[in-house]
Parts: structure tokens; sequence; C-alpha cells
């Protein structure tokens, strides 16, 4: 019986700490810090794939409209650029970096709208079906790259205010002092709106 | 002295903390800025565009699908689109509405503006590998804009809904590899039945007859407790005379189109 009451205790301890604890907002910190970071996995994966409808889309241009070339080496030459910049998940704090990896990408959208821009001077090219599908699907793409990143910028938001705001700063400026706020996209709604693609 | 000191962080604290709380505030007025139509059935028809008839005709598609697949797929018009793209806005509403399950997201949202002229499939995190954008953009393209460019509201609508639905329940191939998002699973077999049954009955013996036992039970429901704090659960709730999402989300799938 005193070994049952012995117990009791403990658990009543442990739920009366943990409880307190969680309370107190120490869980919120890492909570918000990781779905910032499965948000950023959500952007990159977006881009990529984008990037990987690419060889296709340029392929299928090519054979309606190889003379082109520039436009279509443009997008190569953009594409290959952007797929260097990868940012890891510890190199969210990094605002330098994160515009680097928006630029990169920014350039790739340019060459991508002058592409499809100059595709609408080939008849035969916006007829055909694969090209059609394709033009779909990257403007799907441009638009969960546009979701996804607006999902990363208000994960960044909830966990940048915890950081900075009553409880959470607390838990900062001790048992979490090397998590730093997370850097944004800077505004650029030229970017972020997917480009126009007229039937 | 360490008073004085104290007091201007205290304050600095206290100011930081309303700013933030001020910001937050103007954030949330922000994102509620749009009125976006209540989910009041699986046809919301703020526009006015759709007839008794097609509604009647419609209707019963969606719900069985739903109690087939466990799909929601809900119809809507807008009176306008409050100056926002198509493609934020159906974004937003179908979020805002949790279309499909929770866990499953099979939800899909037909969206017509007829003011703006667009039409928008937005397809659930779940369904987008069988509802592909390439498919809506070919269902919006071929079924819906068409009528719509001659004033058929009704025949446009009704067509996509046809063609959406088609897509979602015959592509036998898909349904195979994916035996998750159907509802009706087979029952579990007797095996399985009996071995839960003699578990069931193991663990009520224990409970009576050994009282460490009970303990172990109590942590673990605590921890369980514990653990659990803050996630709820999902699933449908459709029957009765409401209606209303299941927890599913989207991230921008599907397809827009105009007339």
């Amino acid at each position: 019986m005193t070994i049952s009451v012995s117990r009791l205790r403990a658990v009543a301890i442990v739920v009366v700490l943990g409880l307190s604890v969680s309370a107190c907002g120490y869980n919120s910190i890492p909570t918000n810090e990781e779905a910032a970071k499965a948000k950023w996995a959500d952007v990159q994966n977006n881009y990529q794939r984008r990037s990987d409808l690419i060889p296709n889309l340029v392929a299928t241009v090519q054979g309606y409209a190889a003379q082109e070339k520039s436009v279509l080496i443009a997008v190569t030459e953009a594409r290959a650029k952007a797929t260097q910049v990868k940012i890891d998940v510890s190199q969210l704090d990094d605002p330098a970096k994160l515009k680097q990896f928006q630029d990169a990408q920014a350039q790739l959208t340019g060459a991508l709208g002058r592409l499809l821009a100059v595709s609408e001077r080939y008849p035969d090219l916006k007829s055909n079906q694969n090209f059609l599908a394709l033009q779909s699907q990257l403007e799907g793409t441009e638009n969960r790259i546009a979701v996804a990143r607006r999902d990363y910028i208000e994960a960044v938001r909830v966990y940048n205010t915890t950081l900075k705001t009553f409880p959470g700063l607390l838990w900062a400026a001790t048992f979490f002092r090397s998590n730093k706020p997370m850097a944004v996209f800077t505004a650029n709604e030229d970017a972020q709106a997917p480009p126009k693609v007229k039937f | 002295m360490t008073a004085a000191r104290a007091t201007p962080l205290l304050a600095r604290t206290g100011l930081r903390a309303v700013v933030c709380s001020l910001a937050l505030l103007c954030a949330a007025i922000g994102a509620f800025a749009v009125n976006y139509p209540a989910l009041t059935d699986r046809i919301v028809d703020q526009a006015k565009i759709i007839s008794a008839d097609t509604r009647n005709a419609i209707e019963p598609k969606l719900a069985g699908l739903e109690a087939k697949s466990g799909i929601q797929l809900v119809v809507a018009t807008v009176a306008s689109l409050e100056g926002q793209e198509i493609e934020p806005y159906a974004n937003e509403l179908f979020r805002n509405w949790k279309l499909g399950q929770k866990d499953k997201n099979n939800g899909v949202l037909l969206l017509v503006a007829p003011k703006e002229h667009r039409v928008r499939i937005e397809v659930g995190y779940g369904l987008e590998g069988t509802l592909t954008d390439a498919l809506s953009k070919v269902i919006i393209t071929n079924a819906m804009t068409p009528r719509f460019k001659a004033g058929d509201f009704n025949g446009g609508i009704a067509r996509g809904v046809d063609d959406i639905i088609t897509v979602l329940t015959t592509d036998a191939a898909e349904w195979q590899q994916r035996p998750a998002l159907r509802l009706d699973h087979e029952p579990a077999s007797d095996r399985t039945s009996r071995i839960l049954i003699a578990l069931l009955i193991l663990v009520g013996v224990l409970f009576t007859v050994w009282p460490g036992f009970r303990w172990f039970m109590l942590e673990m429901a605590l921890s369980a407790l514990l653990n659990s704090g803050g996630s709820s659960s999902g699933g449908s709730s459709s029957s009765g005379g409401g209606f209303s999402g299941g927890g599913g989300s989207s991230g921008g799938g599907g397809a827009s189109g105009s007339w």
C-alpha cells in the first residue's frame, strides 16, 4: 500500500510539472520551429517540382519553335542556377541565403514567363496536347508555390512572435538561446503571382 | 538600483508584448477581411445561378460520392471574389470550410465566380494524384467553360460535377493503389477479432486481480492525456440537416479557367 501511495505521489508530481511547464509555453518554441521548418520543406519541394517539369517543357517547345534558341537557353540556364541554390533548414535564420534562393527562383520565373509568351506565337504548339498538359501542370505548380510560400511566411510569423513575446521570451533567453528568428521572403508581388497563361 | 534597472526592462518587454499583440490583432482582422460564404450545404449558391432542378439532380450525386468514398465534393458560386484572384480565394475558402476528412484531405471544391468569369477546381492534398492539375484543366476547358460562355451555368456545373465524379471514382488502377482512400474497408477478419477479444479479456482480468497493473494503466492513460493536449479528432460529419467540412486542407492543387 505504501508503495502505491508514493507512486501515486510521483505520478501526481510528474503530471503537475508537465502541465505547468507546457502551460508556460516551454513547448511552443520547438513546436513552432518544427512547423516552420516543415513549411519550408513544402516550399522547396514545390520549387523542385517546377524545376522537374522544365526539361519536358523545353523539349516540347523545341519541337515546334527551335528558332527561339535564346529563350530556351535562358530557361535551361536559369533552371540550372536555381537548382544549385538549396537551403538547409538550419540556414533559415540567414536572410542573405534566403534572398539568394529567392533571386535564383525569380530569375527562373521570369525566363519561364518569356518562354510561355513566345509559345503564344506558335499555333501548332499551342494546340499540342502534351504542351497543354505541361502548361496546366506548370500553372498548378506555380499556384502551389504561392500557397506554400504563404504558409511558410505565416509559420515563421508565429515562430518569431513566440520568440519575442511573453512566455516564449523567457524560454528563448534561457533554454533556447541558439534559436534565432527565421527569415521570410521579401515581398515581391511580381514573383509571387503565378504567370498569367491565357488560353 | 536594481529596481530602477528592472523597471525599464519590464516596461520594454511589456511594450513589445503590446506591440506584438496589436500586430497579431491586425493580422487577424486582415485575415478575416474577406467575407466568405458559410458552408450550409453541399451546394452553396451565393451567386444564385443554379436552378432548383439542377440542385436536385446534383445533390444526391455529391452525397452518394461521400457515402461511397468519403470524398467531400462541394459546389460553390460566389457573387464576387472581392478583388482577389480566384486561386488564393479558392484556397482560402477550401481551408475555411475544411473540406475532406482530416487525415485524408480528400475534398474537392468547384468554385464559380460568374461576375469575374472565372472558374476553379481546388483539389485537396489527398486527391492530387487522382484529380490532377491536367485533368482538372481538361474538365474545365471541355465540359464547363464552353457552356458558361453560352450562358448555360446549370449545364456547365452539372457536367463539371459529373466529370469530376467520374475521374474520382472510375480510375480503377488508382483506387487499387490507394486502399487507404477508401472508406468501405473489408471488415476485420475473424482471426484478428478473436485475438482482440482475447486481449480485452486478459486486460480485464489483470485489471481486477493485480493492483500494480491498475497503476500501470493509470500512468499510461495520464501520459496519453498529456501528450494528446491540443489535438482534436477529425472525421467528416455530414448526417442530418447540417453539412460541415471534415477538417481537410488543400495546398493549391487543381486548375482554373475563364470564359
